[in-house]
């Protein structure tokens, strides 16, 4: 009889870029032996538009409108590292209310940008819309409040360097007011349907787990590093603008694992809302936005600047080169989600094809921003 | 006289007889789907706090109609590559053991399309043969999610069918009968739900596997394997197969409205006419619909190695259980009330374990998460390849951490 040869072929998945649960365009070539993750080739690169050269082209005004369209769903905290760097370089005093106003915000932005994580992420585990409905509708009645503000819904464009843009309208500080008790709401709301959903639960603990060292040595950031049990966080660790003022708490984890990020997420927008409310409680009344002396034409001093924030998915940070002139010399982003995705590989090996999705989700990439 | 009556139109009168009842199980199929797609998109929208259809005719009513001629004015597609046969006969070898067990489903006494003295058993193994249409479906398609799809959907259907039909079983031992209108008249007073709540909650959990319903829609997971095994398929195939979900979901609802849920019998014995039996049939299956469309709307995805052993580990004993269970109660001739006793005790527990399970879940070791890795790494090897550097270093300090713990440090 005859002897047949069989060879055996790796069987490549490509997830994405057109993938419902890949967050955008991005690509993992997955190489799996049965439901097995064995391999995972992260593919980036869709989305590239060159952002830091079009910066090196527009002047520091026009950047703000770019760095509104590199994490799309933190644009606050974008403007604000983007300003922050440009007024190191130059010497800038913010006027309070100006920076009262950027930490009411950035600090609504993280909310913002963390409910739409839940929604997506309830998505990506499988919940059939009913998450990402309910985390819209949080971000949407803090997105009223910034249209109403910027005019805008996305691509605020608010902050300038030295200050904010103009006065919030009447009623701001009301709206936030009374927008803060229904965030909490749905701060309940996801409790209840999904941080005590055995199914989530089972889904979720112990998968993508990475320990401290590890997460160390990627450079993982933000949510994610904390939940794997660091407590780091720009905002304590090296506070700019006036976090220093504010009394918060760090949110950390134990394991690592997805639902510890997502558990870090949660406590996060606790965390973010009691910084708004002290914020709104010491914002002074009047006073100027912007500083008093401010050229007609910004020309940066010669010399290079480091600023860092903490974004809604970690350190944001800016290397800002100036030779003199209106316009950066180099703009380097240092991209939080970028960072986080590097250790996709280590977290996704060895798991279910069906967690290769939970863990992406859980890392919270925005594509725009990893691509620049 | 005879001859006259039993030859119509040049046929045998139980031809035109037959014709007429397939006519009416496929205006029935169509006109549920249409009916349940709309409910579904209705009750998942309130749930989502949205409006879900309102445009097409009065309150969305059109709106399935409207999708329905969408899908069949559509371009058929077939992918260049795909098996052209198994691809085509897919979405039959689907809808026709779906549409065939329609004919059995009784909705009132002497109400159905034909009474089957195996009713129950026709019925479920009517529906089970439906795996082989996913199958073909997800190896025509030359589709690498549909097939993880199909591979998924054989393993789950293969697997809930055992402790689908042994809930049904220990019902069946009680009524002494695979007749389901016998099933349904022997709860006259108490439904079958009240001395069998597990055999139930085991039937519900089974169906939504078998329906392929959240949490248990891990073949066409759209998040994963993006509709998996229907991946490929478009236009008047595509609504076959949304025609057969639909369908399926009808006839398990009032497969379990009849042999749980005491069918058309009103409560305490009460008789009335055919029309509120009728109703009352359909009440009970609307409840178990709209409970499968509840859950949808708000459960997460299990995963596939979760699913399995849910069924293995769980279902399958706790159904044997319960048949043994029944058989002693029956062969010794013990009040019916220990039939309740055993399986509400065993439903209690079981919820409880699932709960403890799920909450005190031990972390699964890294070494052995590394292991199929390793594997596949030692068998590309053999073969002369090697796997990426990063797979390679993830082995080497796996290695590493393995000798640390073996020779732990003084």
């Amino acid at each position: 009889m005859q002897q047949l040869e069989y060879e055996t072929v790796d069987l490549n998945i490509n997830m994405g870029p057109q993938h419902p649960s890949t967050h955008g365009v991005f690509r993992m070539v997955l190489t799996v032996d049965g439901e097995v993750i064995v391999d995972v080739d992260p593919v980036i690169g869709y989305m590239h538009r060159g952002g830091e050269k079009l910066l090196e082209t527009l002047d520091y005004r026009q950047g703000i409108g770019i760095m509104d369209r590199t994490d799309y769903l933190g644009n606050f905290n974008g403007e604000q590292v983007y300003c922050m760097a440009a007024e190191q370089l130059y010497g800038f005093e913010v006027p309070d209310r100006a920076e009262y106003l950027r930490v009411i915000c950035t600090e609504l932005n993280r909310v913002a940008s963390h409910m739409m994580f839940m929604g997506a992420y309830g998505t990506d585990a499988g919940v059939f819309g009913t998450t990402f409905t309910y985390g819209f509708i949080e971000r949407e009645r803090i997105q009223r409040v910034f249209e109403r503000l910027t005019g805008e819904r996305m691509m605020y464009n608010y902050f300038r360097v030295g200050g904010v843009a103009w006065e919030p309208y009447d009623g701001f500080e009301r709206d936030i007011r009374d927008v803060i008790p229904l965030l909490r709401q749905g701060i309940a709301d996801f409790n209840g349907l999904l941080t005590t959903n055995e199914v989530f639960l089972a889904r979720t603990r112990n998968i993508g787990a990475i320990t401290a060292e590890r997460a160390i040595d990627y450079g993982i950031t933000g949510p994610m590093l904390r939940a794997s049990g660091v407590k780091y966080d720009v905002r304590k660790d090296e506070p700019y603008s006036i976090y220093d003022r504010f009394d918060f708490d760090i949110p950390t984890g134990t394991t690592g694992d997805c639902y510890d990020r997502y558990l870090v997420r949660l406590e996060e927008i606790v965390q973010s809302l009691r910084i708004v409310e002290q914020a709104l409680d010491q914002l002074p009344a009047t006073g100027p936005l912007m500083p008093e002396r401010y050229p007609r034409m910004l020309r940066l001093p010669v010399g290079e600047v480091y600023s860092r924030i903490e974004g809604p998915r970690g350190e944001y940070g800016i290397y800002l080169v100036s030779k003199g002139g209106n316009k950066p010399y180099r703009c380097k982003i240092r991209p939080p989600s970028f960072c986080n995705l590097s250790a996709l590989r280590e977290m996704t090996v060895g798991e279910y094809v069906a967690d290769a999705v939970i863990i992406l989700g859980s890392v919270d990439i925005v594509l725009c921003e990893v691509d620049r | 006289m005879i001859a006259l009556q039993s030859y119509i139109f040049g046929l045998p009168w139980n031809w035109l007889d037959a014709i007429i009842r397939v006519v009416l199980i496929v205006l029935l199929m169509t006109l549920l789907v249409l009916g349940l797609t709309y409910i579904e998109r209705k009750v998942i929208a309130r749930i989502q706090l949205r409006l879900g259809p309102t445009r097409s005719g009065p309150a969305g009513l059109l709106q399935p109609v409207a999708d329905a001629l969408k899908l069949l004015t559509k371009e058929d597609l077939r992918p260049a590559l795909a098996d052209s046969w198994v691809f085509q006969l897919a979405p039959f070898a689907i809808f026709v053991p779906t549409f065939m067990a329609f004919v059995a489903l009784p909705y009132a006494p002497g109400w159905g399309i034909r009474s089957l003295s195996l009713g129950v058993f026709y019925i479920l193994a009517m529906t089970s043969v439906s795996i082989v249409g996913w199958v073909m479906a997800g190896w025509g398609s030359d589709n690498k999610y549909a097939l993880l799809g199909a591979a998924r959907a054989a393993a789950q259907m293969v697997s809930y069918e055992i402790p689908l039909v042994l809930s049904v079983v220990g019902v069946a031992m009680i009524s002494r009968s695979l007749d389901i209108g016998k099933i349904v008249n022997d709860q006259g007073h108490i439904p079958y739900i009240v001395l069998q709540p597990l055999g139930f909650f085991i039937f519900v959990t089974a169906m939504l596997a078998e329906l392929n319903r959240t949490p248990f829609d891990i073949p066409v997971a759209e998040s994963e394997v993006v509709g998996g095994p229907f991946i490929e398929y478009s236009g008047i195939r595509w609504s076959m197969f949304q025609l057969t979900e639909y369908s399926s979901a009808f006839i398990y609802a009032v497969l379990g409205a009849d042999i749980f849920l005491g069918g058309w019998n009103w409560p305490l014995g009460y008789h009335f006419g055919l029309w509120l039996q009728l109703l009352w049939t359909i009440v009970k299956a609307s409840l178990l619909i709209l409970s499968v469309f509840w859950i949808r709307a708000t459960f997460p995805r299990l995963r596939i190695d979760q699913l399995m052993s849910f069924a293995w580990k769980l279902l399958i004993p706790l159904t044997f259980a319960q048949v043994f269970f029944n058989g002693l109660v029956l062969v010794y001739g013990w009040p019916s009330v220990f039939l309740l006793v055993f399986s509400g005790v065993a439903l209690v527990f079981a919820a409880y374990g699932i709960q403890m399970t799920v909450r005190n879940s031990v972390r699964r070791p890294r070494e052995q998460r590394m292991d199929s890795v390793r594997r596949w790494a030692e068998a590309r090897e053999g073969a002369g390849q090697a796997p990426s550097p990063l797979v390679q270093q993830l082995l080497r300090e796996e290695r590493e951490r393995a000798g640390a713990t073996a020779a732990p440090s003084p």
